[in-house]
């Protein structure tokens, strides 16, 4: 019989095992699925291929892509990685491991994802932090789904404008079909217009949702928000960028209950724009609203510390129809990276990546609206990533295709996020710590060949 | 030896990585405003002041206090923990996939599309759908995009009043809570005497509120489900559609088709049946494959080829809309579609025959050591009771598993389903050779017999782990969720 890959079975094993079973085929074993169900034939897809074929076709896949100099951002950013994140998390004993059930085998992992959930609170001034989520929009339908379960007849969830497209469209696949309703709020100059918010609150509003760094990369003040909304018996949610917390207002400094985002600009590569890592933190007396898991320090027999799964009476394995949410498989190793990131790091370096993002974001801004032809769309703060207004689709296009040709990607197009037709001349470009001096040199100089 | 946290090994001043400096004109950073007052944080937070060594080294200890199946054996019953490919690994890391912006303009991400798209063509042929979705980032992430689908379905046949979901009594915890998370009400199907669908019940149940039935085919009892024609046709006559969870996928690869069963909607799980690593819990990823009537509602951008180039599809006005942040886990679909191509058509087949004719031949060695309610065949996995040992000797289901952990293995699923008192559910894989298996077989055997010569032994497993059984109640009663 031909030898598959990854199976170790010999001719004399099967032989010996189907005799020790009673069966003379392996067919034998499927008298269950009936004649009507066989496939006769196998299924169309190609046969295998040896190691060495499949190397050469993947590379020739990934070949198809181009590579360039990314001032891409809108939720996905270009973030230096230090040399102790991939090393660490392509060890095995973490790879090949499944979720850490058995508390005295799995130590190491469960020690992993309490040292990140102790740096998410640290880091977003929180009070308990599950142990993540698939990436930072499945959190922020997370956070919707405290806000609309909290307290009873809460079915209303403000929104706001700003945030990221794609993540606002998952929250409304999320009240698709079901009695929760988002209600969005304006938008003015760029952010999030919380004037009107007073009349908005009360009756069925369960929370609101905000956005800072938003989806423009303007940074939104909260100042007094969290009164508001608290006076209403309603929840604050913000989502942020985690670099940004390196020099923002944390999401406990804004009063906020639950505290949102993505950890991929800690250590995870960009990767075609997955796996991120969602993080969800909240105030304590949300503990026993959390989804996911969580995980805990106790002590064994002899009072050594150790680490469980914990809470678990929140959970789908538990509750079933009534836990808090259906997540089980979550982005632990991506954790993981997000965990040796900042341990590499340390805050110092947090601050450091935050500030020079911001400078050199400002460097890039500020170089460019010198040349004119393009402007800042709104004067508002920014972190790392900025609106460019152009005059016409022409020039914008011919802008993008100068750069790239200089194998730099110079932005991301709203438009392409947001469908919407107003949106067709704003660019957004990202600037993080990674890009070096002569790149943004050479950004600006196809730049002028374009607008000057 | 347990590890410190890396915090509390912090030395003020130390540092395990620096950024290179900043490198723009002299006397800039000088001229940029800094943050409003009201913006800047004012608060520190605490993270480890550590060199790059001690880096290393704790997280290197930490992982000498896991476990994975490059470790040993994960006999982990509906987790299907097979061998995961050091090619897969490899190649996944190659920059040009790693690089790739998800944002960049699609005539740049060619590489990224040609795979996804392949991969789905790969995926509809081995199940029998029509095409699908890659956004799932895990099984329960899918479950709940197929059952959006199903709502979104009725709600455009103007069907609201379909608001409940049907799941077996064995069904995983995850197929209620992603009913529930789609705001439908959820009933439980009972199982027969044989561990199967009570066909009688569901015919009472399902009435003209029912949207869909969630199954596990072979169900979580390792059991194939033998009605499944009439089951589909019973809740297709009540104009009710049919789920399938992929969690048991790894019984029937190249053997039969969901399609063909009769099933409308599915969730595959990558880290599952097509050998993508666990990761400690994720990241996985969680495919959802339709029939073509529901095509139109499969979440956006889809990915097309026209002309010999893929690009992403945004229109649809019957999708659900999106269900995570960009295309899905991009790098372990690429996992996953190295397994498909060194496998092929037949490796597949023959990964499931393997899978199982190992949990047979488990079943077989095991039979007279534990009970097996449901008879003596299974699919890719069955369940072992300990209650006749817990009635006779005082050991439980968690006692023999704690003992394995004693021994070096990773233990079966405990106490699930609950259909089953003292539930072991034991699930091998086609990775086992013969020989590892015996071995288990050996171990477990021993660990019964000095349980029931000492019984103090078994009930205080394990003794020589780094930590010994946890205080679970403490943990709940006393959180401690930080440092």
């Amino acid at each position: 019989m031909v030898v598959y890959p990854y199976i170790p079975h010999t001719d004399e094993d099967r032989e010996m095992m189907m005799q020790a079973i009673g069966i003379q085929s392996l067919e034998e074993l499927y008298g269950d699925l009936g004649e009507d169900i066989l496939l006769s034939d196998s299924v169309p897809i190609s046969q295998g291929r040896s190691e060495d074929e499949v190397i050469r076709m993947v590379e020739s896949i990934a070949n198809r892509n181009e590579r360039g100099i990314p001032f891409l951002g809108s939720g996905c950013y270009d973030h230096i990685i230090p040399s102790t994140v991939d090393a660490i998390a392509s060890l095995p004993s973490f790879v090949t491991s499944y979720t850490p059930y058995q508390a005295e085998m799995s130590q190491g992992m469960l020690q992993v994802i309490y040292e990140f959930q102790s740096m998410i609170c640290q880091l977003t001034g929180m009070d308990v932090s599950n142990a993540s989520m698939y990436d930072g929009a499945n959190a922020l339908v997370e956070a919707a789904n405290i806000c609309v379960s909290f307290a009873r007849g809460k079915h209303e969830v403000l929104v706001s404008p700003t945030i990221h497209p794609f993540a606002l469209k998952v929250l409304q696949t999320w009240a698709l079909g079901t009695e929760h309703r988002l209600v969005m709020l304006p938008e003015k100059n760029g952010v999030c217009d919380t004037s009107a918010l007073g009349g908005m609150l009360g009756g069925n509003v369960g929370g609101v949702l905000v956005q800072s760094p938003n989806r423009y990369g303007f940074l939104e003040d909260y100042t007094g928000l969290s009164d508001i909304i608290h006076a209403s018996g309603a929840l604050l949610c913000v989502s942020a960028d985690p670099m940004s917390l390196g020099m923002q207002k944390s999401q406990r400094e804004w009063g906020a209950d639950i505290a949102v985002g993505d950890t991929q600009p800690f250590g995870i590569p960009l990767s075609f724009g997955g796996p991120g890592c969602g993080y969800l933190a909240v105030v304590e007396p949300l503990l026993r609203k959390m989804p996911g898991r969580i995980v805990g320090a106790t002590t064994d027999g002899k009072g050594n510390r150790g680490f469980v799964l914990t809470m678990q009476a929140r959970e789908q394995h538990i509750k079933r129809e009534r836990a808090t949410s259906n997540i089980c498989t979550n982005n632990s190793l991506a954790a993981l990276m997000t965990t040796v990131y900042l341990s590499s790091v340390g805050w110092l370096g947090v601050k450091e990546a935050a500030h020079q993002c911001y400078v050199k974001s400002h460097y890039l801004e500020e170089n460019l609206i010198t040349l004119g032809g393009v402007e800042l769309a709104w004067e508002q703060p920014f972190w790392c990533e900025f609106p460019l207004r152009f005059h016409d689709t022409k020039k914008m296009r011919k802008f993008i295709q100068e750069l790239r040709n200089e194998h730099l990607f110079a932005g991301v197009r709203l438009q392409a996020l947001t469908r919407c037709n107003e949106d067709e001349l704003v660019l957004l470009v990202a600037v993080t710590e990674k890009r070096s001096r002569e790149e943004i040199e050479n950004y600006l100089a196809g730049a002028r060949r374009v607008l000057r | 030896m347990s590890e410190a946290l890396l915090v509390e090994l912090s030395k003020k001043g130390r540092k395990a990585y620096c950024f290179p400096a900043l490198d723009l004109p002299r006397g800039f950073e000088e001229t940029v405003p800094a943050l409003g007052e009201a913006f800047a944080r004012k608060t520190d937070a605490r993270l480890p002041e550590v060199s790059e060594l001690d880096v290393v080294r704790h997280f290197t200890r930490l992982s000498n206090l896991a476990y994975g199946v490059d470790d040993g054996m994960y006999p982990l019953g509906s987790c299907t923990m097979k061998y995961n490919p050091k090619l897969s690994e490899n190649l996944a890391k190659m920059p040009s996939f790693t690089s790739i912006h998800p944002l960049q303009d699609t005539s740049s991400t060619q590489g990224c599309l040609s795979l996804m798209y392949n991969l789905l063509e790969d995926l509809a042929a081995i199940t029998g759908m029509s095409w699908g979705t890659l956004q799932g980032c895990a099984g329960a992430h899918g479950e709940y995009t197929g059952l959006k689908i199903i709502h979104a379905w009725f709600l455009s046949k103007g069907q609201a009043e379909r608001d409940t979901v049907l799941v077996p009594e064995s069904a995983h915890g995850t197929n209620p809570a992603s009913a529930a998370m789609n705001g439908f009400k959820v009933e439980v199907v009972k199982s027969n005497a044989q561990g199967r669908v009570d066909l009688q019940d569901l015919e009472e149940k399902l009435d003209g509120s029912v949207a869909a039935l969630m199954l596990t085919n072979p169900n979580t009892l390792g059991l194939f489900e033998k009605d499944i024609l009439q089951i589909a046709d019973m809740v297709h006559a009540s104009g009710a559609k049919l789920y399938y969870d992929g969690a048991n996928l790894n019984a029937i690869m190249g053997m039969a088709t969901i399609g063909d069963m009769g099933f409308d909607v599915l969730h595959l799980n990558l880290h599952k049946t097509f050998a993508t690593p666990h990761g400690g819990g994720g990241p996985g990823a969680g495919p959802v494959m339709v029939t073509s009537e529901l095509r139109p509602f499969l979440p956006r951008p889809d990915i097309v080829l026209t002309d010999n180039t893929y690009s992403l599809e945004w229109n649809g006005e019957q999708s659900i809309g999106k269900t995570s942040m960009f295309w899905g886990n991009f790098l372990v679909l690429v996992r996953a579609y190295i397994y498909i191509l060194r496998m092929g058509s037949q490796g597949l087949k023959a990964a499931s025959e393997h899978a199982v004719l190992n949990a047979n031949y488990l079943l077989w060695s095991l039979k007279d050591t534990f009970e097996i309610p449901y008879g003596d065949r299974c699919m890719h996995e069955f369940v072992a009771s300990c209650q006749k040992l817990k009635d006779t000797y005082g050991i439980s289901a968690l006692d023999i598993a704690k003992a394995m952990i004693e021994r070096g293995y990773h233990p079966p699923t405990m106490y699930f389903p609950s259909l089953v008192h003292e539930a072991l559910m034991f699930e091998p894989t086609e990775s086992e050779s013969v020989e590892t298996l015996d071995k288990l077989v050996a171990t477990i055997k021993e660990i019964v017999k000095e349980g029931i010569a000492d019984p103090e032994w078994i009930h205080g497993c394990p003794h020589n782990t780094v930590v010994g059984r946890l205080d679970e109640v403490k943990a709940v009663k006393e959180p401690n969720l930080r440092y």
